[in-house]
């Protein structure tokens, strides 16, 4: 369910690095929980993000929901494609990242859940 | 002995009647009303005594003689302005829609497939802001021209051009707005730690910590002003611009939209809605598109229904406070949309030629009395106007502005007299020709000469470059209706789309969905109140002083409270006068340091909002398993914040719908850490006469006069929100700029005229005369009473949430409906099943997500509950059925619901149930029929595919979702 390729917040956002970039989006469990989203707001390309800070908001019909970041570093791309089309976090949430971070810490990885420890948070 | 009439609004208001009432007892299981009363509420905060108030009067004794006190108000011809004007309400809009209940009973449209009229209504009316102003987005209504001024500034400061030093904290305004936009906007800001800084608009200076910058046109003086440089100076040092203007003048002049302002405010009362003594009218809000996610209140949108069909409903709800709380974009919960509507279908009926065509004769009015004024020597300031004259009385005329006075009310005509001497005369739609000549003689008698010639026709042209040019209303919705004939079945079409209380009951808990009895209302539109300027000079408005001082009067009573502003407009504005006046407490008692609020988890979502407004930290209190405050956490963060404690802000009884025993505790607890009590009087209805506010030891309240006191909810508003303050608050009630109310320590006024919308105020006062004190304490009984009976026919079907210790509720209960969800079975559905069955839904998912909250109220007899309850148990029947494998899991009843005629009638009849199933599920529904307009509305798509105009409905008719 939970790809092992990637690590997870207690949040429910995803990180999957490659070198020291790391594609950011939401969880399976976060869109279930938020329902059809309908608006994704996030930061632009050059802010700094902190691990654990607001880089952006989720909004369903009936809810709102903060983006946690889960890595410190520099916005490098964002997915326009998403903001244009915010259902596709419905339907492929682990296929779809939000933003890609540069990070400034590679060590902060280490704070973040594995796909079984996430997987058992949301069991 | 007195000969009583054999009537009486008692008998009328309540809804079960005596021989009923042992029955109903019967199936609670309690021998008599007082033993539930008893029972529902905690002996040690009842009333020692009865209510004090003035004896019931029968309807028509009522209606007699309020006649008399009508008379009081001295019609004097209105000539005042400042952003209220005297208007014609089209006659086939006052009968078929102001008053009439299909159009003013229904609530705001949450339930959108049964909400199709207004909702289509209110897009009208979004699009004709939107046209008028040339913006992108118009909301559907705000309070107020004042307060949505303030939305304004504090929309223009969430989304201001973000600046290398950070965010800017300085509002400027223009010295030429109206004084109480100036005051209400001052009111606001303070708390929000924005700077008002007032400038003159034609040479501004905009400092670097100036984020927005506000200016009107026509201005206070009613000058139009070319606000193309100032508008580029201002985007030139990277501020934004917002503009209050007039709707109707944007006919004739250049809008504010093509000169690329960011926000538009105004009031729409001069579109059919009468001035009513200072309200309710709906103030409009227009912006750009880039900015609608940080729009204040209720914006209507379009959306497709379950078949692929055009269906109206509330777009991008997540900015508001019941989702957003206290990150909400405003605390507005009730609006305007009665009144809305009314605007709306003002421009519906006389279409872009027609407005423009009394725009031009207003005009030209004004442009002939300027004609005369200048040949008898007087001088006219304004160098182009629209419809309000700026008079200057030269030195060697020999007239004074006193002297004008004394003649113009000689003839009974109001001016706007300024400090400095100088008379503002504004004509508006009512104005005729004769008026207009009965002025110049009045300007003639003041400097003793005769009378100009008053055949002379001129206008003063308004300056080619400050004139419109483009179209507006192009929609065919605004050319279609321009026959008496055509305008009352497009209303009446409307009208039978929406379930009002006309159709059957709305158990809508924490709403409060009473009869709005036609006495109480009738008077609202009578002249003597309705045409009412709110600056009309005191002592010519004693039949208003006179409710007034009499409402305050009883509402004291029954708040047991000292005094009481009738000043907010809606009880989340009531929320934030009360923190106010509970800061201002505060601070003149050198506590300047206390700024945090506790607020039970529980609460309302315009609690934190209004508490974020204040200024104010929310803290959040637990509640515990029983539903009730968790008393040994408040103790907790009383001790916590012991220093900075300013308020708790607490529901009674709770929004769960339970009288808690501790009550008088907990507010013991936030007294001795120095704290305040706010009590939000949502359920009021189950208090009056039985105990009080004061009696359970709050300091303040507000009062819904729409919910507790009859005043009807307008599909969406108009409400009032008054506070009543115990005697060591009453300095700091909101004063006025214009007419003195309030304390001797008065905080800045928060709406725009002195006592709110107070032709509404009628309603409350007539219920209040005709109940008395008697028939409101029986109509809380009654509502417990009902509500008690529902619990106990419904309790063996669908679990009660909470209840006191004794299994008792107050006036509402909520039911459970979490375990169906494994079922794939959700509130929504049960919902959207019970309009088949001709019900509006009760609350859904407030106060706890996945739950129904129902407060049925006094008014409803005991077979309007006995239908309610019996399609409730229908419906958990048709649940089980799918918790059971019986029915399909996607394709049954509840999850189609609600059924279309069309999709009854269809040829194809795809679904594994029945059409008579679908369509009548009880023997009662045969009789009477409610057919929803459109089928499930699809919520995501709308909030996807943003349109918040009229849409181009040939579009829709080939569309697929």
């Amino acid at each position: 369910m939970y790809p092992s390729d990637r690590r997870y917040t207690k949040d429910h956002e995803w990180v999957a690095l490659s070198g020291s970039r790391g594609r950011v989006g939401i969880t399976d469990y976060a869109q279930n929980q938020l329902g059809d989203v309908v608006f994704v707001e996030l930061p632009e390309v050059g802010r700094t993000v902190t691990q654990g800070q607001s880089c952006g908001t989720i909004e369903s019909v009936k809810a709102v929901s903060e983006l946690y970041c889960p890595v410190s570093g520099k916005v490098v791309e964002v997915n326009g494609a998403v903001t244009l089309k915010p259902e596709v976090v419905n339907t492929d949430p682990h296929g779809t990242w939000l933003i890609v971070v540069e990070l400034s810490n590679l060590k902060e990885v280490d704070n973040l859940l594995t796909s079984d420890q996430y997987a058992d948070l949301v069991k | 002995m007195p000969v009583q009439r054999p009537d009486n609004f008692e008998q009328r208001h309540i809804g079960p009647d005596e021989r009923q009432l042992p029955g109903m007892l019967r199936v609670i299981g309690v021998p008599s009303l007082d033993a539930l009363v008893d029972a529902a509420i905690p002996g040690a905060i009842r009333l020692k005594r009865p209510l004090q108030l003035p004896p019931a009067e029968a309807e028509h004794d009522y209606l007699h003689r309020l006649r008399t006190v009508a008379a009081r108000n001295q019609g004097f011809k209105s000539f005042i302005g400042m952003g209220y004007y005297g208007t014609i309400t089209p006659s086939v809009i006052l009968r078929n829609l102001f008053e009439n209940p299909s159009w003013y009973t229904p609530y705001t449209p949450y339930q959108a497939e049964i909400a199709q009229g207004r909702l289509e209504a209110l897009l009208n009316f979004q699009t004709m802001v939107r046209d008028l102003t040339a913006m992108d987005i118009a909301t559907a209504s705000l309070l107020d021209e004042a307060t949505a001024a303030a939305e304004a500034m504090t929309l223009l400061h969430r989304v201001q051009p973000r600046q290398p030093s950070g965010s800017r904290d300085t509002f400027w305004v223009s010295e030429n707005v109206f004084p109480q936009t100036l005051e209400v906007l001052r009111g606001r800001a303070e708390p929000l730690g924005i700077t008002i800084q007032v400038g003159s608009p034609s040479a501004p200076q905009f400092g670097p910590e100036v984020y927005a910058a506000f200016v009107q046109s026509p201005d206070d003086h009613g000058a139009i002003l070319n606000l193309r440089g100032f508008i580029s100076t201002a985007h030139r040092a990277n501020l934004l611009v917002a503009v209050a203007t007039d709707l109707l003048s944007l006919t004739l002049i250049a809008p504010p939209g093509e000169m690329d302002a960011d926000v538009v405010i105004g009031s729409a009362q001069r579109f059919g809605v009468p001035m009513g003594y200072g309200g309710p009218h709906a103030a409009f809000l227009a912006t750009r598109e880039r900015f609608v996610r940080q729009a204040p209140g209720r914006i209507i949108g379009v959306s497709v229904d379950a078949h692929g069909n055009l269906a109206y409903r509330m777009t991008l709800q997540t900015r508001e406070q019941h989702i957003r709380r206290e990150k909400a974009t405003s605390n507005i919960c009730t609006a305007q949309a009665l009144l809305a509507n009314i605007a709306g279908m003002y421009a519906v009926y006389h279409g872009p030629d027609g407005l423009a065509s009394i725009a031009s004769r207003v005009h030209e009015l004004a442009g002939r009395l300027e004609h005369h004024l200048v040949g008898l020597g007087y001088r006219q300031a304004n160098a182009a106007y629209f419809d309000t004259l700026l008079v200057e009385i030269p030195g060697g005329l020999g007239a004074t502005t006193d002297r004008v006075r004394a003649a113009a009310e000689r003839a009974r005509m109001n001016f706007r007299y300024f400090p400095d001497g100088r008379i503002g005369i504004a004509l508006d739609e009512t104005t005729s020709a004769q008026d207009v000549g009965n002025i110049a003689r009045v300007l003639a008698e003041a400097a003793a000469k005769r009378p100009p010639d008053s055949t002379i026709a001129a206008s003063g042209p308004i300056p080619g470059e400050m004139a419109r040019r483009t179209p507006f209303l192009a929609h065919p919705v605004f050319s279609a209706h321009r026959s008496e004939t055509k305008m009352m079945r497009y209303l009446k079409a409307l009208e039978r789309k929406d379930v009002g209380l006309d159709q059957s009951m709305i158990p809508l808990g924490s709403c409060t969905m009473k009869l709005n009895a036609a006495s109480e209302m009738i008077p609202v539109t009578w002249p003597e109140f309705s045409e009412a300027h709110p600056f009309a000079p005191v002592e010519q408005m004693q039949g208003y002083a006179q409710i007034i001082r009499e409402l305050e009067e009883a509402l004291a009573e029954i708040t047991g409270f000292a005094a009481v502003s009738l000043q907010p407009n809606s009880g989340a504005q009531g929320e934030l006068t009360g923190l106010i006046v509970i800061h201002a407490y505060h601070r003149s008692r050198g506590d300047v340091q206390r700024d945090v609020v506790l607020i039970p988890s529980s609460a309302h979502g315009t609690n934190p909002a209004s508490a974020v407004m204040a200024g104010l930290k929310v803290v959040v209190v637990a509640t515990d398993s029983h539903g009730n405050v968790d008393v040994g956490d408040l103790k907790a963060k009383a001790a916590q914040y012991r220093e900075r404690l300013a308020a708790l802000m607490v529901t009674y009884p709770s929004t769960h719908g339970v009288f808690e025993d501790a009550i008088q505790e907990i507010c013991k607890v936030v007294h001795q850490a120095g704290g305040q009590v706010y009590m939000d009087g949502a359920n009021m209805n189950a208090q009056v006469g039985l105990t009080s506010p004061a009696a359970i030891g709050a300091d303040v309240c507000h009062l819904n006069l729409h919910k507790t006191f009859a005043i009807p909810h307008g599909g969406g508003g108009p409400g009032m929100g008054p506070i009543g303050v115990a005697s060591h608050l009453a300095a700091f009630l909101p004063g006025h700029p214009v007419v003195r109310v309030g304390g001797p320590q008065a905080i800045h006024s928060v709406s725009a005229a002195p006592w709110g919308s107070a032709s509404i105020l009628l309603i409350s006062y007539g219920y209040i005369r005709m109940l008395g004190a008697e028939g409101m304490t029986n109509a809380t009984r009654y509502a417990i009473l009902n509500a008690n009976y529902i619990k106990r026919r419904l309790e063996a079907h669908y679990d009660v949430l909470y209840t006191r210790r004794n299994g008792t509720v107050a006036h509402e209960m909520i039911f459970d409906l979490r375990k169906f969800k494994p079922a794939g079975i959700d509130e929504l559905d049960i919902a959207k099943r019970l309009m088949d069955y001709g019900f509006h839904a009760p609350t859904v998912s407030f106060p706890v997500a996945g739950t129904l909250m129902i407060e049925p109220t006094e008014s409803e007899s005991q077979e309007e509950l006995d239908r309610f309850c019996d399609a409730m148990i229908a419906i958990r029947q048709e649940i089980q059925a799918v918790v059971d494998g019986k029915a399909d899991p996607r394709d049954n009843v509840l999850k189609n619901a609600p059924h279309t005629a069309a999709a009854i009638a269809a040829d194809d009849w795809p679904h594994p149930y029945s059409r008579n199933q679908a369509a009548f599920p009880l023997p009662y529904v045969k009789a009477g029929k409610f057919w929803p307009p459109v089928g499930r509305i699809d919520n995501a798509y709308g909030d996807r595919h943003l349109i918040c105009t009229c849409p181009d409905t040939a579009e829709y008719a080939e569309a697929e979702p």
